[in-house]
């Protein structure tokens, strides 16, 4: 990445020309959020445009207006000059804007060629040449004849640009791409970027990633809490003063010390082998994992790669067969083959990446929450629901966890993504856990709140806790975790301890580099 | 491609009263549309009005009517809400009903001459243990196999009902009842007691009564209740805090199953007075009706098994009166549940019309 | 010989109405939406038929106004389930108990009348072969016409950009929006295809196979018609067989009485019913088949971003 910053080339965004896209004090909320408050914007051709900003400053909101997914309140959008109303996303593609979701709106039962026919008139046999020539035209190389759910998350994405850039889009929005790559699979995206901006299209590139927007972009726009705060150029500055701009105040540092892990596993895999009932599932193979008390193990890995499924079996949502139980041991007990109210007795605690629907029931209260996972602390009686110490222990959790909400008695649903995420860590901390496994713990969190959870964990952790830490975010693991494993196509790499761990090695077990250092290493032992 | 004239927002904060919204629509738009329904058929409104909602109201002997029809419903109703509640789709109430009507017949039939006083208990406890083998059939299916219990319970129904026939034309039939179709009257050992003298009703009302606190308590403040709800609502969630969802499946149908049976056993035991071929007027599908009207709500449901009996007996007064096919009725509870439904937008969603476009609209 | 004649006549006959029912409904279920009101739509498509042939006559026009009154009825359904945000399995109860009552009030007048059979329409030599001919191609048109009806659907599902669309909408309507599909109106349409095609299995039912017009006298086909479309899969071809699988099992009440056995009728009666529960058992076992399979956002509600 830093090599790139040096060599890139930069195209000037020719500023005497006409914008393309103005944004004039758009304004939009929802019922418990002001998401874009009078936001102004402009966008001329052949722009690579930045749109940074953390968690929560609203990013996706404006750019789903500017696609037509979402109508604004009040504000302005010209196009090429003229006022219009954008009334959804066909009509912003006739314009001439297309959209990359950073959660991908390809249908997995479909080939490439059904799928991008869906967004234009042809069928997809009449289509399967010109994908063929854009994709060899950009760098973007694709079968169009392959199941959507064969493909790797770097695979669909260039599917889906290739369906944008069909389109011959004047204007293309990005939303999050580089998430969803190995550190390997960024140049070659910014390379086709930068031929795209080449020809004279437009692109609006969202992300919170400061280094790649210093490498690629020739304005950013930086957002905070829906507002913009500021107007750059972003090679006019460093990470340090972009960041400040981001979030108002410096990055926050987590404090931490030595581990001093105990010898006996909290919890250990063994010989994991498991194909799951979802047909579009990632199958897990051969996987030995132990985990000791007072550790922090980091799973990193390009999402897709059989973290969900992993997080799922280690809660025990997922239940092996009897006769594989003793792939997961809790404490010296084989319990691969019990739900996870009976792992959870054993110490278990468990925090999901989808806050509302599994980590929390949307509709009920935060009260009622807190009976989900810790009504084992004495708020049953006689099968009856003791109310006042759930309430006790809601309040209690709000309090210290500083999540903003409208009391214990607010349900889940209204609280935002972070201060949700918040609660049910806090939650689950305060079941005083044996392990805890915690999936994607900041995604959607600002980075004030984001660190404040690093640092529980990492406190938990001394006191004893076996923790390990499922993320797609490569820095958080560094940050965190005392050794560092990567998941690749269902099978997990040998630990790296944090003192080797960069993101270097680490990039490249996620391109699944080790799967060949292994298998020559069993060669030799043969 | 245009964009509906409406936005629905996500409604965060509910209170008791937009609760009431629905239920009160529904009914205000049945009974519209059934004064609609009887003037085509020539019945004047003001007629139509007295025959289907005053007349059932007026003197004892209707008000009896009213609330003998009542139980079942009432019973079945809180017995479906649970699992409703758990999002398990028991639609076999009727089938669980005849099978518990049958359980239930099983002892005054073989001991025709008994006057025992524990008659009656051990025919409730027979007809709801039939009730619940019956559900329980769906619920095994389902727990086992993953068959949808919606469709294994009403193909139950079908089944339940050709049993029945066959029983009471051969096994069960009353051996002097000239070949009739049905079986001999029960003994008065095995009649429930009449509470209110010149009426039908009997004590099955109180036990209706008593299940309905029994499900107040089980849905507001057991861990079950609990439990069942958290499945219904969020199934992942569920299975995140370890809930078991074949649990719920099976307390669910089985809490169903013994309901209807009971209420079986007191139609048999109360007024029909021996098992015989129409054991119900579709009780067992007018109480999803009810329990849906009462917003899965135990106290709710009270409310909405009382109008549904007035609905069931004024549709009788109107056909013995002016001859309006019993057909009506089914008609009106199908107007009540779609309009019930429909009304629930505006309590569970927040409804607002879309404001004008903020920028003048460019035709492209 | 002549049983196997009475057997391939008889599944032909009572399976058409079943297959017919069935593509409706996968139609609609293809597109996300689960329309459990099969058993009212058929209802009131069997009186209406009913009426319109002995009223006018016309076998045609009864399948038409038959089809056509119960796209009202899926159209009331469809308004509930999209704009109202209705559960569909409640709303789907509610449609058909209401098509149920309707069908009963409007028919009541016409109870246990009878019309004159549907004329039929023999194949040109084929209907000549012996054993088969009488039995296959000796039939009223639509019972050609309705495996037709699913060869076109199949190639509509496999071949056709919109049967690519349908099936994008029922995969992920978030998704299809996002590309800038109607989700609404493609579902919309999608339920009152499904209704028209119940409506018209209705009155097949009471203009073309039983004749008469009873109250009741669907009989829990509607729900035999919903559980083809979990037997097949979601797959025309194996839906297109359960129908015919389900024709048998439904005539083998005629065919075992016809034997002389001393078998209870009402044990025959209910062996479609049993069939129905054992299959469902049997082809839900295999969980990752049925997600395979099954449109992703079936039943579910869908509100569209604002």
């Amino acid at each position: 990445m830093k090599a790139d910053v040096a060599t890139r080339e930069r195209i000037k965004a020719p500023e005497l020309r006409e914008p393309l896209l103005e944004l004039a004090g758009v304004t939009k909320s929802f019922p418990t959020v002001v998401a874009n408050a009078d936001v102004s914007l402009t966008v001329h051709p052949g722009e690579i445009h930045a749109i940074l900003g953390e968690n929560g400053a609203g990013k996706s909101t404006l750019m789903k207006m500017i696609y037509g997914v979402l109508t604004p309140d009040a504000g302005k959008i010209r196009w090429r000059g003229e006022d219009v109303s954008i009334r959804n996303p066909a009509h912003a593609r006739s314009l001439g804007i297309g959209m990359v979701f950073q959660h991908f709106s390809l249908l997995e039962t479909l080939t490439v060629g059904e799928n991008i026919s869906l967004a234009t008139r042809d069928t997809a046999a009449r289509l399967a040449p010109r994908i063929v020539e854009i994709g060899e035209r950009f760098g973007l190389p694709v079968d169009p004849r392959s199941l959507v759910h064969s493909l790797s998350v770097g695979q669909r994405q260039r599917a889906e640009i290739i369906r944008c850039l069909l389109q011959e889009p004047a204007l293309i929005i990005m939303d999050e791409p580089t998430s969803v790559l190995p550190p390997n699979g960024i140049p070659p995206l910014f390379a086709t970027l930068r031929k795209l901006a080449a020809e004279g299209c437009a692109i609006l590139f969202i992300s919170h990633k400061l280094e790649e927007i210093r490498a690629l972009c020739h304005t950013a726009t930086v957002m905070r809490a829906g507002r913009v705060v500021a107007k750059v150029d972003p090679s006019n500055e460093s990470n340090e003063t972009l960041a400040r701009l981001m979030i108002g105040h410096d990055l926050p540092r987590s404090h931490r010390t030595a581990p001093h892990p105990g010898d006996r596993p909290a919890m250990e895999l063994r010989n994991l082998n498991h194909q799951p009932e979802d047909p579009f599932g990632t199958r897990l193979k051969e996987i030995d994992l132990p985990l000791y008390p007072g550790e922090i193990v980091g799973i990193a890995g390009v999402s897709g790669n059989g973290q969900r499924e992993l997080a799922a079996i280690l809660s025990g949502e997922t239940v092996l067969p009897a006769l594989e139980r003793a792939a997961l041991v809790i404490d010296g007990n084989p319990c691969g083959d019990v739900d996870a109210g009976a792992r959870r007795k054993l110490g278990l605690a468990f925090v999901p990446e989808e806050r509302n629907g599994r980590g929390a029931v949307p509709e009920m209260s935060l009260t009622k929450n807190v009976l989900l996972t810790a009504h084992r602390l004495g708020m049953v009686r006689r099968g009856m629901i003791a109310f006042d110490s759930a309430r006790a222990f809601a309040e209690k959790c709000i309090k210290e966890m500083d999540v903003r909400c409208g009391g214990s008695d607010a349900e889940a649903q209204s609280l935002s993504g972070g201060n949700l995420q918040k609660f049910i860590i806090g939650r689950e901390i305060r079941l005083k856990p044996k392990i805890m496994i915690a999936s994607q713990p900041t995604w959607g969190v600002d980075v004030g709140a984001a660190a404040s959870i690093r640092q529980q964990l990492i406190d938990l952790r001394d006191q004893g806790t076996a923790i390990l830490v499922i993320s797609d975010e490569l820095e958080e693991l560094l940050e965190m975790a005392d050794r560092v494993h990567v998941l690749f196509r269902g099978r997990l790499s040998p630990p790296i301890a944090r003192s080797e761990a960069s993101t270097g090695l680490v990039g490249s077990y996620m391109t699944g580099d080790f799967l060949s250092a292994e298998s020559s290493r069993k060669a030799v032992l043969a | 491609m245009t964009r509906l004239p409406w936005i629905v927002d996500t409604r965060v904060h509910r209170t008791r009263y937009t609760a009431l919204l629905a239920p009160c629509t529904a009914i205000a738009v049945t009974i519209v549309g059934a004064l609609i329904l009887m003037s085509i058929m020539g019945v004047p409104p003001l007629r139509a009005l007295y025959y289907l909602y005053a007349a059932p109201l007026s003197g004892r002997y209707n008000i009896g009517e009213v609330l003998l029809k009542m139980s079942p419903l009432l019973l079945i109703a809180q017995g479906l809400a649970i699992g409703f509640r758990a999002k398990v789709w028991n639609i076999g109430a009727e089938g669980q009903l005849i099978l518990g009507a049958i359980g239930g017949s099983l002892l005054p039939i073989y001991f025709n001459d008994s006057q025992s006083a524990l008659m009656l208990p051990a025919m409730v406890l027979v007809g709801a243990s039939f009730g619940m083998a019956w559900a329980a059939m769906a619920a095994f299916l389902r727990a086992r196999f993953n068959a949808n219990e919606i469709l294994v319970t009403l193909m139950l129904n079908s089944i339940a009902l050709q049993l029945l026939y066959y029983l009471v034309s051969g096994p069960l039939r009353d051996p002097f009842g000239f070949n009739f179709p049905q079986s001999a009257l029960f003994p008065d050992a095995a009649m429930l007691p009449i509470l209110v003298g010149g009426t039908r009703v009997n004590v099955s009302f109180f036990i209706a009564l008593i299940a309905t606190a029994l499900a107040w308590l089980l849905v507001r403040r057991s861990m079950i209740g609990y439990k069942l709800e958290v499945g219904g609502t969020a199934p992942n969630a569920a299975r995140y805090a370890g809930f078991s969802e074949k649990q719920a499946v099976w307390l669910s149908l089985l809490i169903g199953g013994a309901a209807a049976g009971l209420a079986g056993v007191f139609e048999v035991a109360g007024p029909l007075g021996q098992l015989q071929r129409v054991i119900s007027p579709g009780y067992g599908f007018a109480a999803i009706i009810v329990a849906f009207l009462g917003g899965l709500n135990p106290v709710g449901i009270l409310f909405a098994a009382f109008f549904m009996a007035v609905i069931l007996v004024g549709g009788d007064i109107a056909q013995t009166a002016a001859g309006v096919p019993y057909a009506l009725n089914t008609v009106l509870q199908g107007i009540l549940l779609v309009t019930y439904i429909a009304a629930r937008l505006f309590v569970d969603y927040r409804v607002r019309l879309r404001p004008p476009a903020p920028a003048s609209e460019a035709q492209i | 010989m002549q049983t196997i004649t009475f057997v391939l006549a008889g599944t032909m006959l009572a399976a058409t109405p079943l297959l017919i029912a069935a593509l409706g409904e996968l139609i609609a279920e293809k597109s996300g939406i689960l329309n459990l009101s099969v058993e009212g739509m058929m209802a009131l498509g069997a009186a209406i038929g009913f009426i319109v042939v002995m009223e006018t006559g016309s076998y045609w026009l009864a399948f038409l106004a038959g089809g056509l009154v119960s796209t009202l009825l899926a159209a009331l359904f469809g308004a509930v389930v999209l704009l109202a945000l209705g559960n569909q399995v409640a709303t789907g109860l509610a449609v058909g108990i209401l098509g149920v009552g309707l069908a009963a009030l409007i028919g009541k007048p016409y109870e246990s009348k009878t019309v004159p059979p549907m004329p039929r329409m023999p194949i040109p030599f084929l209907s000549d072969i012996p054993v088969i001919g009488p039995g296959l191609f000796n039939h009223v048109v639509l019972v050609y016409l309705a495996p037709l009806a699913a060869l076109g659907l199949w190639w509509l599902f496999r071949y056709s950009k919109l049967g690519l669309i349908i099936r994008a909408v029922g995969e992920s309507p978030e998704a299809s929006h996002a590309i800038g599909h109607n989700v609404m109106l493609v579902r919309l349409l999608a339920v009152l295809a499904g209704g028209f095609l119940a409506g018209v299995a209705g009155a097949f039912i009471s203009v073309a196979s039983t004749t008469l017009w009873s109250d009741g006298m669907i009989a829990g086909r509607g729900w035999i018609v919903v559980a083809l479309v979990v037997f097949g899969t979601w797959r025309v071809g194996r839906v297109m067989i359960g129908a015919y699988l389900f024709g048998i099992a439904s005539i083998a009440e005629l065919l075992v009485q016809s034997t002389g056995i001393g078998v209870p009728s009402q044990l025959l009666t209910s062996i479609p019913y049993v069939a129905t529960i054992v299959a469902i058992a049997l082809l839900s076992m295999d969980g990752r088949r049925i997600r395979l399979n099954a449109p992703v956002s079936l039943g579910r509600v869908y509100r569209e971003a604002q």
